[in-house]
């Protein structure tokens, strides 16, 4: 913790209350701009939603912010490390859930948790107990000794969100928690996910293109659209700008210049696909 | 890209501890899985089984091949544990594609355990399987009366060139998979090596009866150093060309090369 606190000193750029913070964050494939100038804040303890439609660059902005990508330009501060040149540190500080199915099938739950709190070094004494914890936190301690490719889709993110939470992360980046879920299993992980900030004050930033899910869950959401942000601020915030009676599906397509047709290319639309059979 | 703050010797000490806490956590993941299911182990029995049983022994039959004081049997038994090691090995990294299209693999990337030691951990992971290879070949050489060389020394010594070569093979084949990212160019380029590996080295014919271009070419060829080092340590008789410790030197060292190269390769394959 001193060495966290040392860091946060030596770090000037980055005001004491966000706690993630992104200048004009940029990145190209080839010719294509996938996250263009993004620049956001988020302070600590805030749920913060990322919403747009399929190829905005929602998930592109997770994979830099959780350094499995290097931006072409910008930058970007996680707990106060910078994500390029502090790339260890960031990843000691983080839990993620990435938006394909991550557990391991062919692992029962336990040793999925069990794993992870090996890489993630929690001290031998302290590793069972918190495994425990985390499988009764998630409602899933009945089924810990189960293979996990028996699991519902459901409870698969549960696990991956137990297991993201084992080394109690300062940000927790969730990349569509709830993609491929049917209504009560959505309900579910949303329960647990609100629970997650309440009992452990954990700063979630979230991705997700359903928008009765930014509203219920997020203190403030930002909607992207071709890599930019298009729209901030809190959901009754959105809405008002849009007009009275406005829902945030109205905001979604007011900013996004949605259209059924051009969105969502071949690759990404399989991916989705594959994610909701596996959970089906 | 992550620079240590101070170098001391304390802190030399804990990353190498971390580092190999990491790299036993990836392979005890495997080990994990292998047990839980070890069918698939089993099917790997056929190849092998077909190479000494029809192979070698329609080969022993003709004399065709001078293999000095050993029959020929004898000599190809440790050249068809490496080939069978080298297959295993050589599509292991199709498992770490598959990883990534699951997702498995981004949220190793995105834990704290230094990519050095996720590539290391993958590599002795497909050495668990190459060990299982040996089991079997060890079988199939006692049933068709192979000159097995069965001092406690000389087993162990086959186990730790059997892990090395998975190892090194099994990284190789990873950084083709951080190159070629999907599986179906996997398949191409991976069946497009293995027949080379396997017949431009001393597996099941001595190089001294190759044509000088190809004795070349086998010399720089690891699997060569593989199965001269099992050679000499799997039957009785059985002796070494270049030495078991250049043999062992040879196969560390481009493990080792191999494994730095895949380290800061391994994000490309997300």
């Amino acid at each position: 913790m001193s060495r966290v606190q040392a860091d946060l000193v030596n770090v000037p750029k980055v005001e004491a209350k966000s706690i993630l913070e992104t200048k004009s964050l940029t990145r190209r494939f080839r010719r294509l701009v996938a996250v263009d100038q993004v620049s956001i804040s988020i302070s600590q303890g805030e749920m913060f939603g990322l919403v747009g439609p399929n190829g905005a660059g929602k998930t592109t902005v997770i994979k830099m912010l959780t350094t499995l990508l290097a931006p072409t330009s910008g930058d970007a501060w996680v707990a106060g490390y910078d994500v390029v040149h502090h790339s260890a540190q960031v990843r000691r500080v983080i839990g993620y859930v990435p938006q394909l199915l991550s557990a391991d099938g062919s692992l029962t739950a336990y040793e999925n948790l069990l794993i992870f709190a090996k890489l993630y070094h929690i001290p031998r004494r302290e590793r069972e107990r918190r495994i425990h914890d985390a499988l009764s936190f998630m409602g899933l301690d009945e089924v810990s000794d189960k293979m996990v490719r028996e699991y519902s889709g459901g409870m698969i993110r549960r696990l991956e969100i137990a297991e993201s939470m084992l080394h109690r992360p300062r940000v927790l980046f969730l990349d569509e928690p709830t993609v491929g879920l049917d209504p009560i299993a959505r309900k579910a992980v949303w329960d647990h996910i609100q629970r997650l900030r309440s009992d452990f004050g954990t700063t979630i930033l979230l991705t997700t293109h359903y928008m009765e899910e930014a509203d219920e869950l997020c203190d403030r959401v930002a909607i992207m659209h071709l890599g930019k942000i298009a729209a901030i601020g809190t959901p009754s915030e959105l809405k008002a700008t849009v007009g009275e009676g406005a829902t945030l599906d109205d905001v979604f397509v007011h900013y996004s210049g949605y259209e059924v047709d051009n969105v969502g290319n071949f690759r990404e639309v399989s991916r989705t696909r594959r994610v909701a059979r596996r959970l089906g | 890209m992550d620079k240590p703050s101070t170098l001391g010797i304390g802190n030399v000490l804990t990353a190498a501890f971390n580092f190999t806490t990491d790299t036993v956590t990836i392979a005890e993941l495997e080990a994990r899985k292998l047990h839980h299911d070890f069918t698939e182990l089993l099917t790997r029995a056929v190849q092998p089984a077909l190479w000494l049983l029809i192979f070698g022994e329609v080969l022993a039959q003709i004399r065709a091949i001078p293999t000095g004081q050993i029959s020929y049997l004898d000599f190809m038994t440790p050249g068809i544990l490496a080939q069978s090691v080298l297959f295993i090995a050589i599509f292991y990294g199709i498992a770490v594609i598959w990883e990534r299209d699951l997702g498995i693999l981004h949220k190793m990337l995105a834990s704290p355990a230094p990519r050095s030691a996720l590539v290391l951990g993958k590599a002795l992971s497909a050495s668990e399987r190459g060990l299982s290879q040996a089991v079997i070949i060890y079988g199939l050489a006692v049933l068709i009366g192979v000159h097995i060389n069965w001092s406690i020394v000389s087993v162990l010594g086959v186990l730790f060139v059997v892990i090395l070569g998975s190892a090194l093979f099994s990284t190789f084949s990873l950084i083709i998979a951080c190159l070629v990212r999907t599986r179906e160019r996997f398949m191409g380029v991976g069946q497009l090596l293995t027949m080379p590996l396997f017949f431009a080295s001393n597996a099941i014919y001595p190089i001294s009866i190759m044509p000088s271009w190809l004795q070349a070419i086998s010399r720089g060829n690891p699997l060569t150093y593989e199965v001269d080092a099992l050679r000499s340590l799997m039957i009785i008789g059985g002796t070494s060309v270049y030495g078991i410790l250049v043999d062992i030197a040879a196969l560390m060292v481009s493990t080792a090369i191999l494994v730095l190269i895949a380290a800061r390769l391994y994000p490309r394959v997300i």
